[in-house]
């Protein structure tokens, strides 16, 4: 229970954030004039009409850039108990992690010369 | 009080994540499904905190909603998945989705009613006594020894995923003008540039 204790300060944060926001969003709902017209309305982009949709396709290699981002994220998600326990666990703590990562620099290793890493 | 303020905080955060889910599914428009399923992901942490899960309340908002959640953006955004095609198979599918709901939701049920769930287990009882460490280092101290193959078939598998993101979907472009330092390095004057005597009147033939 004491580690749900040390986050009041958060969830107090959380709330006030949140009344906030409410205030701030709620606030011009009631008070402020509207008198909205056609051309208020219609979509703005830099004087021009908007010339497409938003929801445009995105080149496939992004996604690969987030792909090896989650990787390399878990990897050092891994890193952190490690890091917190590494007085106890010893000598094969250590070198357990030590094959994890060089199993994982392979693949850094791989990526790299592949060029999966460069933009043209 | 304490427990009424985490009482009444667990009560709001499970049915924030309740709501969020059903709208992830329900919702019509898709990047939105993604947005409240970012939603979940957070009360879900929040939960976690609750229950003194910090480390597993903190890899779910980093790797879920900062990584995942963005691949789930990325993936909407690359199939085009418009508003009018996201409930067009609803009434062929819908019985057999429902179906497939309750059955996960069955089996979710009967294995946490289950033994290996209690507290009083014999495999909880041996393992390190959770009660006076904090579960990043609970998890630290058996991770790396104990489960030291799991750990590393947990390697294994991240490196096969990069290697398959990789074969998937690198493909070289043609017709792009990289730099090539090597290349800019070993130039030679003689290469590029030529000196010639050019008479006047007749130019180079």
């Amino acid at each position: 229970m004491e580690v749900a204790e040390s986050y009041l300060p958060i969830l107090i944060f959380m709330v006030l954030a949140t009344v906030l926001a409410i205030v701030m969003a709620g606030i011009p709902l009631l008070v402020a004039p509207k008198r909205p017209d056609s051309e208020k309305l219609s979509a703005y982009e830099c004087g021009f009409e908007a010339f497409d949709d938003s929801r445009g396709r995105f080149d496939v290699r992004f996604y690969l850039v987030a792909i090896l981002f989650i990787i390399f994220d878990l990897e050092v998600a891994f890193l952190f108990p490690w890091a917190v326990s590494l007085r106890e666990i010893g000598l094969f703590g250590f070198w357990s992690m030590m094959i994890f990562l060089t199993i994982l620099t392979v693949g850094f290793i791989y990526e790299w010369k592949k060029g999966a890493l460069e933009w043209e | 009080m304490e427990e009424i303020i985490t009482g009444l905080t667990f009560y709001l955060f499970a049915a924030v994540t309740i709501a969020s889910a059903i709208m992830v599914v329900g919702s019509r428009n898709a990047v939105h499904s993604v947005l409240f399923l970012i939603l979940a992901f957070f009360t879900c942490s929040a939960l976690f905190v609750l229950r003194g899960a910090e480390f597993v309340a903190m890899i779910l908002v980093i790797v879920y909603v900062g990584a995942v959640a963005v691949l789930f953006l990325f993936v909407v955004m690359m199939l085009h998945v418009g508003e009018n095609r996201l409930f067009q198979g609803v009434r062929r599918f819908g019985v057999v989705g429902v179906l497939v709901g309750l059955a996960v939701a069955a089996e979710l049920i009967i294995v946490i009613s289950t033994r290996a769930f209690r507290q009083d287990t014999p495999a909880v009882a041996s393992n390190p006594t959770t009660a006076d460490l904090n579960v990043t280092e609970a998890l630290g101290q058996i991770l790396y020894t104990d489960y030291f193959l799991l750990f590393q078939m947990s390697g294994l598998v991240l490196l096969v995923a990069m290697i398959g993101a990789i074969t998937l979907t690198l493909r070289q472009r043609d017709g792009v003008k990289k730099q090539s330092i090597p290349q800019q390095i070993e130039r030679k004057r003689e290469d590029a540039v030529a000196l010639r005597k050019v008479e006047s009147g007749k130019g180079i033939g």
